[in-house]
């Protein structure tokens, strides 16, 4: 089938099966192998990607789910200079990424939790982050790394702290 | 044996003075890692490439009769590869590492489920699989042996005496047996395994991917096309995670690859996914340890006798090391003066079990800090007690004659664990909890561990590990190594060691991807030896550099560098005709010596110590375990990058808890039943507790400051010290893991009801 889609930003047209993996569709025909394949299952979250804001496993979505929508990954988290996305930032410097696997996941999943509460509790972390794996971490510096970048969020756009009280308040 | 020096050997001015080590500078290859740059062996662009697959046996055994092409299909776009045509080409149809008995393709018999019988290329990965499902392999099932107790065929065993056991036992107040069993692990690294290999061009081959050891697949493939290693180039791409399991198998799969390509005469990518990742490759060794030991009235150890069975699988691949390993640790950080150890790895039908972080001493110190829990309440002891009257102090002997300078960091580990997770209120408000709550209990548990840094006895004398250091533009310095980055920081900590060497600046370092067209051999990426040995070789060339440039332009060697005066005495050195590059090879730094028949003696040149608080909540009904909480203090000689040390620690207890609460390899017929991440479950966040971390710094003097190895110390004691909490909650033995809800049912109403209490 024909299919329409935004992917990180650039309007994206070509043809391909309906069922065929958005993952796939990513990685093969777009050549973005940013987002990563560790299971094919649905278990891992390496493959995390959001759509039209919605965090997903691209190995479980169809380009037929896909077609007209928005994409985004996490080769599109940077800013075209290349400064890093404040999350980006702070896995980088609390050591949230060791082998790097499943930090592409990661980074989408903290991206949708903070696109909805600015300012997780740990345990609201921790929920959000349980359906990607990690198995070098631990998750304690990952867990880490999304609430000092929601920190530096909420610092760097204080009218977004408003929205937070809706969420618990972090005690970090 | 080795002088090792007492608790702080440098003075504190020197460590001072060190400007990059024991900081948290910005990891190497962080940037990549995280926009999704970095370049994993599956998303390497290869023109042109085929892609490979593997054809398994689904017998545990049997004979094969026949393999046969179903002559309804178009072989024109595929090229297939059987344990004949390795014969027919003069290549060597073995995997080589220790007693080469591993083929790369099953030739007559098959000795485990999942054995690679046949391999295929086509274009794409679906084609190669359709032509894969028109190979027709007629075999004749054997009688499998799948008992590991009831084996015969060992590959390997090791015994350890020490004292007298028999005199020993007769003074003993209390005697305690037991025997403790313990299943299989994945490692789950989330980066399935993967290699692409070229056909030789112009006398080389190359093959890339994911790996731990790539001069291990130098040596393998070498041997497998009797080529001179020099025709052989390995490149390590951005590995997603390896723990052990792309230490050895890794050397197939690249075999596999390598024997496609020069099949079809074009690059193929031998990818796994998940399920064969899972079913095929290796796994941490299941099996069993049975104790025996004795006390006196004191509460001291008087008398061990340990006896390990490791299920090794089909072949024998590691087994031999990680059963030495093994007996090694067996006794643990303790004080005995009769000990008889006896350890043997046995075949079965099953996929060959390999190297997990850990090699064997997992499964030990399981046994033993649960038996001790066990002894402890024999000879009504607090488990706590039993253990402070018994581990190792300063300059005391291990089960080997091993006089450690700095066994007693192991008791500065257990007061640290102690004090931080608050023991005894802790355990007060439990009791208090426990009485109270009608439907579920908490219990801590403790457990105290070492780990031997780089190979075991004379093994890294053997293997004479060479790094390198060489002059690069600009008045930089990049450092040669194969030492592969999984994940670890091997590239960032080895930056900072030459920097702080040089006293030049952390950015000034230029780390690279291990080719071995490049690098030296500096040994493979395993045994908790990349910092402790390795590192300490880099500072050796490190130092080479030093003296030749200092030399060249007439300063005393030893001082820090400025970034201009390094400039300058580089582009002299170099202006002269001097070398650009230093090599250093390892040279038995500690002394260390090691009688490898008697198995007595020095058998590491230094170990990491630690202590581990495990805290956990049962619920009576479901019996599932909620940890609440862990508290480790682990001795790592010094943190080069106190960042990347947490995470391996963390990540390690994280794996530990996994293995001895969560994750169950399901074996049937010889089979893993539940190779997939739906049902082999992995600790999430949520399931992963709060990790709190005391790192303590007993310096090794033969480490790069002082830096001992730790990437396997954390995995060592999770397990016990969470079963141990399990147990402690609802007064329950148990000696098995994984201690799933099911065997912690069994055990509690294995109980009488009246001392059930709920
Ligand atoms: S690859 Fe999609 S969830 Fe694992
Ligand atoms: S960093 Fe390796 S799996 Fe998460």
């Amino acid at each position: 089938m024909k299919l329409r889609l935004i992917v990180d930003g650039r309007p994206v047209a070509l043809e391909a099966p309906p069922m065929k993996r958005l993952l796939d569709l990513l990685r093969d025909d777009l050549g973005a192998t940013g987002t990563k394949e560790g299971c094919g299952e649905g278990e891992c979250g390496a493959c995390a990607v959001l759509l039209d804001g919605e965090l997903v496993n691209s190995c479980l979505v169809p380009v037929c789910q896909a077609d007209g929508r928005e994409i985004a990954t996490v080769e599109g988290l940077a800013g075209s200079d290349g400064t890093l996305h404040p999350l980006q930032q702070a896995f980088w410097e609390t050591g949230g990424a060791q082998c790097g696997i499943c930090t592409p996941g990661m980074l989408m999943a903290a991206a949708a939790l903070l696109a909805r509460d600015p300012a997780p509790s740990e345990s609201a972390i921790r929920t959000a982050l349980a359906g990607n794996l990690c198995r070098c971490t631990g998750y304690v510096k990952i867990v880490e790394a999304v609430a000092v970048a929601a920190r530096r969020m909420r610092r760097a756009s204080p009218r977004r702290r408003a929205g937070a009280r809706r969420g618990p308040v972090s005690r970090r | 044996m080795p002088s090792v020096p007492p608790a702080r050997t440098r003075p504190r001015g020197a460590r001072a003075a060190e400007r990059v080590v024991g900081r948290n500078v910005l990891r190497r290859e962080g940037r990549e890692k995280l926009t999704g740059q970095a370049i994993y062996v599956a998303d390497l662009a290869v023109d042109d490439a085929w892609w490979g697959t593997t054809v398994r046996a689904p017998h545990a055994r049997a004979r094969i009769l026949a393999i046969e092409r179903d002559p309804g299909y178009d072989w024109s776009r595929a090229v297939v590869v059987l344990a004949a045509d390795l014969e027919r080409r003069g290549y060597a149809n073995v995997a080589h590492l220790i007693h080469d008995d591993q083929p790369f393709l099953a030739a007559s018999v098959v000795e485990h489920a999942e054995e690679p019988v046949a391999l295929v290329a086509a274009p794409s990965r679906e084609e190669a699989e359709r032509a894969a499902a028109h190979l027709r392999i007629r075999y004749e099932p054997l009688e499998p042996l799948l008992d590991f107790e009831g084996s015969r065929a060992s590959f390997a065993s090791y015994a350890i005496d020490k004292g007298d056991l028999a005199r020993g036992f007769a003074a003993a107040a209390t005697v305690l047996e037991g025997v403790y069993r313990f299943g299989a692990q994945e490692h789950a690294y989330i980066e399935p395994n993967g290699m692409i290999a070229w056909p030789s061009r112009d006398g080389v081959r190359r093959v890339q991917g994911s790996m731990q050891c790539p001069f291990y697949v130098v040596h393998a493939l070498a041997r497998l096309f009797r080529e001179p290693e020099a025709a052989i180039r390995v490149v390590q791409t951005t590995t997603g995670g390896g723990f052990g399991g792309k230490e050895e198998y890794p050397n197939l799969i690249a075999g596999h690859a390598a024997l496609l390509a020069d099949a079809c005469g074009r690059p193929v990518r031998l990818l796994y996914d998940r399920a064969e990742d899972m079913a095929a490759t290796t796994r941490r060794h299941p099996g069993r340890v049975r104790h025996r030991s004795g006390l006196d009235s004191d509460g001291r150890l008087l008398a061990l006798e340990i006896d390990v069975r490791l299920d090794a699988g089909a072949y024998a691949t590691l087994s031999p090391v990680v059963l030495s390993r093994a007996v090694l640790h067996a006794a643990g950080p303790y004080r005995c003066a009769n000990v008889r150890i006896t350890g043997t790895a046995v075949k079965t039908n099953t996929p060959p079990n390999g190297a997990f972080r850990g090699f064997g001493v997992p499964q030990v110190a399981f046994a033993l800090e649960r038996h001790l829990d066990r002894l402890a309440a024999a000879a009504a002891l607090d488990p706590v007690e039993l253990r402070r009257r018994n581990l190792l102090a300063d300059g005391e002997t291990t089960a080997t004659g091993q006089a450690v300078a700095d066994a007693g960091a192991s008791r500065q580990a257990l007061a640290a664990a102690l004090s931080r997770s608050r023991w005894r209120s802790t355990r007060r408000a439990h009791a208090a909890y426990n009485r109270r709550h009608p439907t579920r209990r908490r219990g801590l548990g403790l457990a105290c561990y070492f780990h031997g840094s780089g190979f075991t006895g004379n093994g890294e004398i053997r293997l004479g590990s060479v790094a390198a250091v060489e002059l690069a533009p600009g008045g930089r310095v990049r450092v040669l190594a194969s030492s592969t980055e999984m994940g670890q920081g091997t590239r960032t900590v080895f930056a900072q060691i030459v920097a702080e060497t040089l006293g030049l600046p952390y950015e000034r370092i230029e780390t690279v991807d291990p080719d071995t067209a490049e690098v030296p051999d500096s040994g493979p990426t395993v045994a908790s030896r990349t910092v402790a040995v390795v590192g300490r070789i880099v500072a050796d060339a490190a130092r080479e550099l030093d003296r030749a440039l200092a030399a060249r332009v007439g300063r005393p060697p030893g001082r820090r560098w400025t970034v201009a005066t390094f400039e300058r005495a580089a582009r002299r050195h170099l202006a002269a005709g001097g070398e650009r590059r230093f090599e250093a090879r390892f040279a038995n730094p500690a002394g260390q010596r090691f009688d490898d028949r008697a198995y007595r003696g020095d058998a590491y040149a230094t170990y990491a110590w630690a202590a581990t608080v495990v805290e956990v909540e049962v619920d009576l009904v479901s019996f599932e375990v909620e940890v609440r909480r862990v508290v480790s203090a682990q001795d790592v000689g010094r943190a080069i990058h106190p960042r990347l040390a947490a995470g391996q620690l963390e990540g390690g207890l994280a794996q530990a808890l996994g293995w001895g609460l969560f994750e169950e390899v399901v074996m049937r017929e010889g089979r893993m039943v539940n190779a997939q991440l739906t049902n082999y479950v992995l600790p999430t966040a949520i399931e992963t507790p709060p990790i709190e971390l005391a790192i303590l710094e007993r310096p090794f003097a033969h480490g790069p400051f002082g830096a001992k190895g730790i990437g396997e110390l954390p995995m060592d004691g999770g397990a016990p010290a969470a079963v141990n909490a399990v147990a402690a909650a609802l007064g329950v033995d148990l000696t098995e893991i994984p201690a799933t809800p099911e065997r912690i049912a069994a055990a509690w109403f294995a109980r009488p009801p009246q001392e059930r209490g709920a």
